[in-house]
């Protein structure tokens, strides 16, 4: 256990160590101490209280685990269900998997630097939990695996580390939903997640925030993807917030290797997001494509993306959109980085209002003027995720209705 | 039927139409002529009830309610549909949701399209990248699904390649009802099929290439704002091509002197 020994001592030094980005956020108001939950059987998950399940439901965990190769269920600092059902897929709480499998070591802090800074570093000198989720090679799972981070602790500050592996030529589907107790309203969620994206290996990663209006939320990722590998992360955020701050870090370090990474955020009235995503195409044959939508009514939004290409032959692509439909500020952010003749890199960003001319075509179609908004609203939003299985596109159509409502 | 009674329409504070009075009874079509910034498609949009066109005096009526003032989803639930020569592109809309939002609880989508060779269209986003003739179908295809009783066309034939222009043609004719007469199982007397048709149509056309399709029972010359010369579609077209837009206005001076 040397390592760990190691790696608190580095988290120590940085626990005052402040962000790059984010308004900075007082740890010392939040508690850390664990909670006692007792353990689910999936009985159990089936007879939560309703207007629980309903909160989880809208996060993508189903609890009827139909259409599920496996579920992770997290209550505040307890693992209260983990469960598989398909061979080859292996999802591990990561304080089980660190004392009794050696080879976690190898990846536990790889990608991301435990003293980022005193987010990362309260993680591990505070560790709750997380989990391990990996592909064997070769497994392609059938069903999404699902996973709930699960805020219920007023006040509570919800430390977590993931790791994700998709070894060689496994394909590997998860929904990552991050939730609150409907009757929360303060508190903080802190994950670090490490995704590993083995040689020709495919892992799609959907993580849905439906967080509540006092919650402070600082996730730090990055993935590292192998020769021809493909990583696709879908992130949906439409609930109000107090706070994100998120920058997750892509390095495509195989040739052909494939980045894809979509976002869709709605900003409430003093909600603030600084959201974005960086992705270093290291070999030729990369690509890379950054796509947000964000909605304001009335939240502040900043939407980031960089693109760094640093050897010739790989295509990238940024696009930032944004809706001011009631107030509030989105500022869009493309950085695009050359290092090398032969790149091939675009961006797009637009911010704007609905057009006056889409709204009047479909009420003269029959549309009212409040349904002919929402009906655009929600093209505006339905970005096109290619690659997607049709059970997580359906969680995201569905997550997109259900906000609808409370957008308009 | 429609009723306009000494209508005066401004946009931006400009004065687009004066004095145009129309009336379109149940089954006819009325095909309107006119040079380009004539107010063609002002008095088309002012119909279908857009509100950057100021009705600065005058009435419209269908159906025998005054709809000057009602709102455009209003109208078109009265009955007023119209194909757009231009409509705005609509970026994660798909042109079947479109349609199906026309055509309202109604099934058939699929059975529409393949009418207008548009099945292949149904997925794609409403307008995106659509060719002009591409743009006609969608447009005509929505209109099927909403089955309106009045119906504007501004130019339908516009852009449109010679190959889907017949299809264009027969499409508004069997929209107008104008095909009664060749709907298999009716075989009563011309005069009494023509009394069946309730569809009205008003049709801006520059070529008048969709004459060939369409029976039209009137044509009007729009000059300048003012609404002139009610004739045969034909003949007018025949005076304009001949003699130009101004002749038609010495009709117009003739009329009001």
């Amino acid at each position: 256990m040397h390592y760990r020994a190691e790696l608190l001592e580095k988290a120590k030094r940085a626990i005052n160590k402040k962000a790059a980005l984010g308004p900075d956020v007082d740890l010392q108001e939040f508690e850390k101490a664990g909670v006692a939950h007792k353990e689910l059987t999936d009985q159990d998950l089936l007879r939560l209280p309703e207007e629980e399940k309903k909160q989880l439901i809208m996060s993508g965990l189903d609890p009827t685990e139909e259409q599920r190769s496996g579920t992770f269920f997290q209550m505040d600092t307890k693992t209260v269900y983990c469960d598989v059902k398909q061979k080859g897929v292996e999802v591990i709480p990561i304080r089980v998997a660190l004392q009794e499998y050696e080879w976690v070591k190898d990846y536990y802090w790889k990608l991301v630097s435990v003293d980022v800074d005193k987010y990362t570093a309260s993680v591990e000198l505070n560790l709750h939990d997380g989990y391990v989720i990996r592909a064997l090679p070769g497994t392609r799972s059938v069903y999404p695996i699902q996973a709930c981070l699960y805020l219920g602790k007023e006040g509570l500050q919800q430390n977590v580390h993931n790791i994700i592996i998709a070894e060689e030529g496994s394909e590997l589907h998860i929904i990552n939903g991050c939730t609150t107790s409907p009757h929360l309203k303060r508190g903080a969620h802190l994950g670090v997640t490490e995704y590993y994206v083995k040689k020709n290996a495919k892992l799609t990663f959907t993580m849905i925030h439906n967080w509540a209006e006092d919650m402070v939320v600082r996730p730090r990722s990055v993935a590292r993807v192998e020769e021809g590998g493909l990583f696709l992360n879908n992130y949906i955020c439409m609930k109000p917030v107090k706070s994100v701050q998120m920058y997750p870090t892509t390095q495509l370090v195989g040739e052909n290797a494939v980045a894809r990474l979509y976002s869709i955020i709605v900003g409430s009235p003093g909600s603030e997001h600084d959201v974005g995503g960086r992705v270093y195409l290291k070999k030729p044959g990369c690509r890379a494509e950054i796509v947000s939508r964000t909605i304001s009514n009335g939240g502040k939004i900043i939407a980031r993306g960089h693109l760094i290409g640093e050897v010739p032959e790989i295509k990238a692509h940024l696009e930032c959109k944004g809706l001011i439909l009631k107030g509030g500020v989105i500022h869009a952010i493309p950085e695009l980085e050359g290092h090398a003749e032969g790149v091939e890199m675009s961006h797009e960003a637009a911010v704007g209002k609905i057009a006056q001319e889409q709204i009047t075509y479909l009420m003269s179609r029959g549309l009212s003027e409040e349904e002919a908004t929402s009906t655009i609203v929600r093209g505006f939003l339905s970005v096109d995720m290619p690659g997607l299985p049709y059970q997580l596109k359906a969680e995201i159509d569905k997550a997109i209705e259900a906000s609808d409502k409370d957008m308009m | 039927m429609l009723v306009i009674e000494d209508l005066q329409v401004e946009l931006a504070g400009q004065t687009i139409l004066n004095h145009i009075d129309l009336e379109i009874k149940p089954g006819e079509t009325h095909v309107l002529f006119g040079p380009n910034g004539s107010g063609k498609t002002t008095l088309l949009m002012t119909i279908m009830g857009y509100p950057q066109y100021h009705v600065k005096k005058g009435k419209i009526f269908f159906k025998g309610k005054d709809i000057t003032n009602m709102p455009i989803h209003e109208r078109a639930e009265l009955g007023i549909g119209m194909s757009y020569q231009r409509p705005p592109t609509i970026h994660g809309v798909k042109t079947r949701q479109l349609v199906q939002i026309c055509a309202k609880r109604k099934q058939g989508v699929e059975e529409l399209a393949r009418r207008v060779n548009f099945e292949d269209f149904l997925d794609r986003d409403v307008n995106d990248g659509f060719s002009g003739g591409e743009i006609k179908r969608s447009e005509l295809l929505q209109l099927m699904a909403q089955d309106p009783d009045l119906m504007l066309f501004d130019e339908p034939e516009s852009g449109v390649d010679m190959e889907n222009i017949a299809l264009v043609g027969k499409t508004i004719a069997m929209l107008l009802q104008k095909d009664l007469e060749e709907r298999e199982g009716n075989n009563r007397p011309k005069m009494q099929k023509k009394l069946e048709r309730t569809k009205m149509g008003l049709i801006i056309t520059h070529t008048g290439y969709i004459l060939d399709y369409i029976a039209a029972d009137k044509g009007q010359v729009l000059y300048e704002g003012y609404l002139s010369c009610v004739s045969n579609p034909r003949e007018i077209l025949n005076c304009i091509s001949k003699s130009g837009y101004k002749e038609c206005v010495r009709c117009i001076i003739g009329q009001n002197s």
